[in-house]
């Protein structure tokens, strides 16, 4: 009965770890390159509004990305970017859903780089794809620094490229991320 | 067994609780994004209609370079190659100084006019906000042609030269589609037979834009005057301007073509000074063509910001 009594403290005790290891943030980064070699100009925007939420005890992982926060230098660019490429007015949002393969071997608590990978659906301009991305979480201090870099290709998310842009716009976008959470 | 049980049935509550918690996960991300106020983007697709101004402004740092084409009339037929020998153009730079004031000067060659303006957005219209755009637009046209017979006895000045125009612009995108714009004008001219006429000339105008494909829209305006519509421009007789033309996005700039039955590219030139007539088939095709330089770049793309 004891034991009972201490396995069931341990339970409990372990539910509210649960609770208390998310890590959040609202201002986590995404860039883009989707620069065609030899263009005259480059493609390319940051977004510093991404949201980003990671349980700790589940490994799972979300991003939230409002697409209109993309910013450019050219702000034309950026007006055709939401207009004609993400209709960001249809499509406000881009997000992913995904789980690190490895959350076992990530301690949050402790400090630490570990390298990881996160497999999940990522879903831009309506479309959702499943994708598997490499990247390395640092601890440090109690917060959770993320980063990766992959592509994607447009043509998967249904992104049409004009002709006339065809030699500026690359078919695939070289993305960067980096989040730095804190426990929520 | 009672213990395996206990612990199994423990287990299963504490795997229930953290998907149930997955599941909220998105929703906790979700929370400050909803009633959020955003504004209304691309209510047209550049800063003029055709000839007006639209509520459209340069985003802050930019230039850009305007070159306004309006040839002759169409129905002057073959001998004047359609309108092709008497263009008139005007040539202009403008600058948008924060993303709500923007400034503008040019030089058009009907009447040799130098004209400058400034525009500025009061409210913007928002998602679950502000319903409309509101924009005034100030501008000045001094006209730089030789004297018009003034009676005897009078004299030219300078200031005989100057006009000023206030407007007030209210837009509304209505869907991705439609947009459309009222205009109440005041053009206030300096020098005009003021026996017969006011200096002051009083007019609504009313422009849209429809779009018919990703690419490619339609626009028009018109614009009424309320008083003054009797005035002769420099003998001849005056209508209220119409134009109708469709613009087509390109990579860089927005291309828009028309027609309409004014020749003047400033608001005092055709709303006041508007000598042909559609009934007459007396139409000027024209264009608008724009080059935009940023020249001062967004704060995320300066120097040392930019680590990403």
């Amino acid at each position: 009965m004891k034991r009972t009594i201490l396995t069931l403290s341990f339970f409990v005790a372990g539910a509210t770890t649960v609770f208390a290891q998310k890590y959040i943030t609202r201002t986590a980064r995404i860039s883009f390159n989707a620069t065609a070699a030899g263009s005259p100009e480059n493609i390319e925007a940051v977004n510093n509004e991404v949201a980003n939420i990671v349980d700790g005890k589940t490994g799972d992982i979300i991003f939230q990305v409002p697409v209109k926060s993309f910013k450019f230098e050219r702000a034309l660019m950026q007006e055709h970017f939401n207009e004609n490429y993400m209709e960001s007015d249809k499509y406000p949002k881009a997000d992913f859903k995904g789980n690190f393969g490895n959350i076992a071997e990530l301690n949050f608590a402790k400090d630490g780089t570990y390298e990881t990978k996160v497999a999940g659906k990522l879903t831009i301009h309506g479309v959702t794809n499943e994708v598997n991305v490499p990247g390395t979480v640092t601890v440090k201090g109690g917060s959770v620094l993320l980063k990766a870099k992959f592509k994607v290709k447009l043509q998967d998310y249904k992104i049409a490229i004009p002709g006339v842009v065809a030699d500026k716009v690359a078919k695939e976008a070289v993305i960067s991320l980096e989040s730095s959470m804190t426990q929520k | 067994m009672r213990k395996a049980f206990i612990l199994s049935f423990l287990f299963a509550c504490s795997t229930a609780a953290s998907y149930a918690q997955a599941d909220k996960l998105m929703a906790e991300l979700d929370e400050p994004a909803t009633n959020k106020k955003e504004d209304v983007s691309a209510t047209f697709k550049a800063t003029r209609i055709i000839n007006s101004s639209s509520v459209e402004n340069l985003a802050a740092g930019v230039l850009d370079f305007r070159i306004l084409h309006r040839f002759g009339r169409v129905s002057d037929g073959f001998d004047n190659a359609f309108g092709f020998d008497n263009a008139t153009t005007r040539i202009g730079l403008d600058y948008g100084i924060t993303k709500w004031l923007m400034v503008g000067i040019g030089h058009n060659t009907l009447y040799k006019a130098n004209d400058g303006f400034v525009k500025a957005k009061l409210l913007p219209q928002q998602n679950n906000g502000i319903p409309i755009t509101l924009s005034y637009l100030g501008g000045i046209n001094a006209t730089g042609d030789k004297a018009p017979p003034v009676p005897p006895g009078t004299e030219y000045f300078f200031t005989h030269r100057l006009s000023y125009t206030h407007q007030l612009l209210i837009a509304r995108k209505f869907s991705n589609r439609i947009s459309l714009q009222l205009m109440p004008t005041v053009i206030h001219q300096n020098l005009v037979d003021s026996s017969k006429y006011s200096n002051t000339t009083y007019a609504i105008g009313v422009g849209g834009r429809v779009k018919v494909s990703k690419r490619m829209a339609i626009t028009g305006e018109y614009y009424y005057r309320a008083n003054n519509a009797d005035m002769l421009s420099y003998g001849v007789k005056t209508y209220n301007s119409l134009s109708l033309g469709a613009e087509i996005e390109t990579g860089g700039h927005v291309f828009q073509l028309f027609f309409s039955n004014s020749l003047g590219i400033t608001e005092r030139a055709f709303v006041t000074q508007t000598t042909d007539t559609w009934e007459k088939g007396q139409l000027h095709f024209g264009f608008n063509i724009s080059r935009v330089f940023t020249v001062v770049k967004p704060k995320e793309f300066r120097g040392d910001a930019k680590k990403w």
